[in-house]
């Protein structure tokens, strides 16, 4: 969402997105960083319930005058994530360094997570170790400027970008955090969306990037958790519950273990599930 | 005479301009007026008063901006009229 | 003034409204039909109508308005008025629209004091909200209208009707033409009840085989250069909305129709031509389209995306009272099972008519408060600019009546403790579908029974309220004028609510 806009901030909340990305960035001009700063941080404390959704800022890049200014102004209890453009290893481990200070100034009672934006050549190949980096709970891919970057054409099929999607999928999926692949920016073209969330889901990805509202639906069509997976959820919940009440750390289910990344990612599945209805 | 101007014309937000004055003046044009403009001159007063302002006219012209972007639009009017010192 | 049983003030010298069903009570009244003919006589232009029909003060001429904002028709018998010096006369157009701004001169001499009309906005709207007519100014609905003009209430001394072609009996189409605008439905009541009757054609034919007005009952065709301007009679093409807020409520009432079960073999439907109306009949198609269902009839104004659902095999028929757009005007032509019909045989209570077999319908809203009450003739103000067209008729035939609307629009909530105005009773409104919520009306206990496990937000209508001024903050009470300037009369010609002056 674009930080500057009141009325699209206004409905920011409706669209059954997982998260809402209110952007600092590209869709704000130069002369109204300020303006969206404020306009941000008021929109976000005026709420008197918690949002449906988690609640991402894109700030500057650290390469800009704006990043710092973007940090002081919206960092609060009332968002979750810090999207970064064009990052990589340094600027990931400036932001966090910045980000200890603010929640300590501040008392936080959260950490702030961090979704880097995976947009530069170099970037791709940092990617193994950005996803270990502290705070980064999830990675996007930009695949407009990371195309400039690479000096090739930004083609509908997506050619160009296969192998950083691969990079990204498979360094997400060791770290069990979300991999978000680059937004479909043909908002008139519903079956090629779907056809590129069919594609990025078949090799890993978990979610995607909406460039218009109107996206969601078709997006979470592709990426709700499956069947399948919502039944296996809930019976690694019923078995963690039955374990707990005999007093039981550990358990397994279906004869394997059930660790903390299996949990973990039942979790993660089952309150997916809970967001969109399923169960 | 500083002053300092935010927001747009367009729906749902609000253009307003702050400068200095001998005193408080606060004039709301606003598609809503009938409705709302006790609520959006509230709104400017407390804000006003949390950032200590006394001295000063605020024009609003607003085109159905909910409270917070009345509040933020004011605020960053504010603050552009500090940084002309 | 005394109160009808929505408690509003209405004055004593009209009926009050009862209920939505209360027409069932009385008997219909209709009048002879006018003199038929076996020749039409031309006329060569409109002061020589004036003079061959001895048109004189104080006399009801009627228009029909589907021309829409492209008629030249009405403005040129205006301007005739104007140029005359009449006084007194009373003009009974089914719609008035912003392109007829020269009335309001002749609102404020005097030369018209009484309108009678379903709908209207823009210039003569304004005018009329403030206090400028003189006379009786009372909005009917579309299948009031017919009533109304059947019964006698209204008395028509001459009907002055743009047809796109007429052929040499006097036998009229909007099928084709260079002005050609579809079906001319709400032009058929004039013409069985008007005193006399004048076709206003730029396309004089030698004969027409297929036509829906009847040449027996035209006592005058005056053939003109045009009698619109096609680009203002009907849009190119209507679109759904790309808007996500209204497209998220469409996807939501969808949903909602599917969970009540009536998206089945048989289903009949209408829908509005607003963008967010027209999105729930895609959502809808979808559903068919994916279950193979197909519907018996869709009916009402009617626009391209219906024609397409009726060449695709996903309904029988379509019943269509006026054409919205270009593409519902060619269907006309090429689709024997699209039928033109008439206002009365679409919405008269005492007819036979096509609402009353809908499943349901899309409706929209200026305001609705939390008894369902809903508002389409003035705004907040109280100011005119619309008016029930179909809406009441509609709402109160369909067994499933959905209002969809966004909760609020530029800061102002769309629902209300009370709406300023009535124009559709609560009890015909079934459903509210809003961005921020789903609510039923508590009468409708069997379609909250259906949809009891739901996961859609169906939450209570003062809930919604609730959370539109948690948004928006409460508005502030304002005052109204107690000066009537018109009244809203319910299709069985009782009186819903009074119109009120604004500054």
């Amino acid at each position: 969402m674009p930080g500057n806009n009141p009325a699209m901030l206004q409905n920011s909340d409706i669209f059954e997105a997982d998260a809402v990305i209110y952007d600092l960035e590209d869709a704000v001009a130069v002369t109204q960083k300020d303006s969206a700063r404020i306009l941000i941080s008021q929109f976000l404390k005026s709420s008197k319930k918690p949002f449906p959704m988690e609640i991402v800022v894109r700030i500057n890049g650290l390469d800009t005058d704006y990043y710092m200014d973007d940090l002081n102004m919206v960092v609060s209890d009332k968002i979750d994530t810090i999207m970064l453009p064009k990052a990589r290893v340094e600027t990931l481990i400036e932001l966090d360094k910045i980000l200890s200070r603010i929640e300590e100034e501040k008392h936080l009672t959260k950490k702030i997570g961090v979704i880097p934006i995976i947009e530069l050549a170099i970037s791709v190949l940092e990617i193994n170790q950005i996803v270990t980096l502290p705070r980064v709970n999830g990675v996007l891919l930009g695949a407009e400027d990371l195309s400039s970057d690479l000096e090739v054409a930004r083609t509908k099929k997506g050619d160009e970008i296969l192998h950083p999607r691969m990079c990204i999928a498979v360094a997400c999926a060791a770290y069990k955090i979300d991999s978000i692949d680059t937004p479909f920016t043909d908002t008139n073209d519903d079956i090629g969306l779907k056809e590129d969330c069919r594609f990025v889901s078949s090799i890993g990805f978990t979610s995607k990037a909406a460039i218009h509202p109107n996206q969601v639906p078709t997006i979470n069509e592709i990426f709700v958790p499956s069947r399948k997976n919502i039944e296996w959820a809930l019976r690694v919940e019923a078995a963690a519950k039955l374990a707990d009440e005999k007093g039981l750390g550990v358990f397994s289910l279906d004869g394997k273990m059930v660790d903390k990344p299996v949990m973990d990612r039942a979790n993660k599945i089952l309150k997916k599930a809970r967001n969109y209805n399923l169960i | 005479m500083k002053r300092g101007t935010a927001g747009t014309l367009e729906s749902n937000d609000a253009m307003i301009m702050v400068k200095e004055s001998d005193g408080l003046k606060i004039t709301i044009t606003s598609i809503v007026y009938d409705f709302f403009h006790e609520q959006i001159e509230n709104v400017i007063r407390e804000t006003l008063k949390e950032e200590g302002l006394t001295n000063v006219e605020v024009i609003c012209n607003d085109k159905g901006a909910l409270d917070y972007t009345i509040k933020a639009r004011l605020l960053t009017a504010i603050s552009r009229m500090e940084e002309e010192k | 003034m005394m109160k009808n049983s929505l408690m509003r003030n209405v004055p004593e010298n009209y009926n009050p409204y009862v209920s939505s069903d209360d027409y069932k009570s009385k008997k219909r009244v209709l009048i002879d039909k006018k003199a038929t003919n076996s020749t039409v006589e031309y006329l060569e232009s409109y002061s020589d109508l004036f003079d061959k029909l001895n048109i004189t003060d104080g006399m009801t001429l009627s228009f029909h308005h589907h021309l829409r904002n492209g008629d030249f028709v009405f403005n040129a018998v205006c301007q005739e008025i104007k140029n005359r010096g009449l006084k007194n006369m009373k003009l009974a157009p089914s719609s008035i629209f912003p392109n007829n701004q020269c009335l309001v001169e002749l609102i404020e001499s005097g030369a018209v004091t009484d309108i009678y009309t379903d709908y209207a906005n823009g210039p003569v709207a304004e005018c009329i909200s403030k206090g400028k007519l003189k006379g009786e100014f009372l909005m009917h609905t579309h299948g009031g209208r017919p009533m109304v003009i059947e019964s006698g209430a209204i008395k028509i001394d001459v009907a002055i009707l743009g047809v796109p072609t007429v052929d040499k009996k006097g036998n009229g189409t909007g099928k084709i033409g260079k002005s050609a605008c579809g079906s001319l439905g709400y032009a058929e009541s004039d013409v069985t009840y008007a005193k006399k009757v004048v076709f206003v054609t730029d396309n004089l034919v030698d004969t027409l085989d297929d036509y829906q007005l009847d040449g027996k009952y035209c006592d005058y065709v005056l053939k003109v250069d045009a009698i619109g301007d096609p680009n203002g009679i009907v849009s190119g093409t209507t679109k759904i909305t790309k808007d996500p807020v209204g497209l998220k409520i469409a996807r939501m009432t969808a949903k909602l129709l599917d969970e009540f079960g009536v998206i089945k073999d048989g289903v009949s439907m209408q829908t509005g031509a607003g963008g967010t109306s027209l999105a729930v009949a895609h959502y809808v198609k979808n559903i068919m389209q994916e279950r193979g269902i197909k519907g018996s009839f869709a009916s009402g104004g009617i626009t391209g995306y219906f024609t397409d659902m009726l060449e695709e095999g996903l309904f029988e028929e379509l019943y269509d009272v006026q054409c919205f757009d270009l593409k519902a005007v060619q269907s006309t032509l090429k689709n024997t099972t699209h039928h033109v019909m008439s206002g009365s045989r679409y919405a008269n209570c005492f007819d036979d008519n096509v609402v009353d077999k809908l499943d349901f319908v899309i409706l929209g809203a200026t305001e609705i408060d939390t008894s369902f009450n809903v508002n389409v003739t003035t705004d907040s103000h109280g100011k005119i600019m619309g008016g029930s067209g179909g809406h009441s008729d509609t709402a109160h035939g369909a067994n499933i009546t959905v209002i969809t609307t966004n909760l609020i629009k530029s800061h102002m909530p769309i629902i209300k403790e009370s709406v300023t105005t009535v124009t559709t009773p609560g009890a015909d409104v079934d459903v509210l579908v809003t961005e921020r919520g789903i609510a039923i009306n508590p009468l409708r206990t069997d379609l909250i029974e259906k949809v009891k496990d739901s996961k859609l937000p169906i939450v209570t209508i003062e809930k919604l309220l609730e959370t539109a001024h948690e948004i928006t903050g409460v508005p502030q009470k304002i005052e109204r004028s107690k000066e009537a300037v018109g009244y809203v009369v319910y299709r069985d010609g009782t009186v819903i609510d009074t119109i009120y002056k604004i500054d």
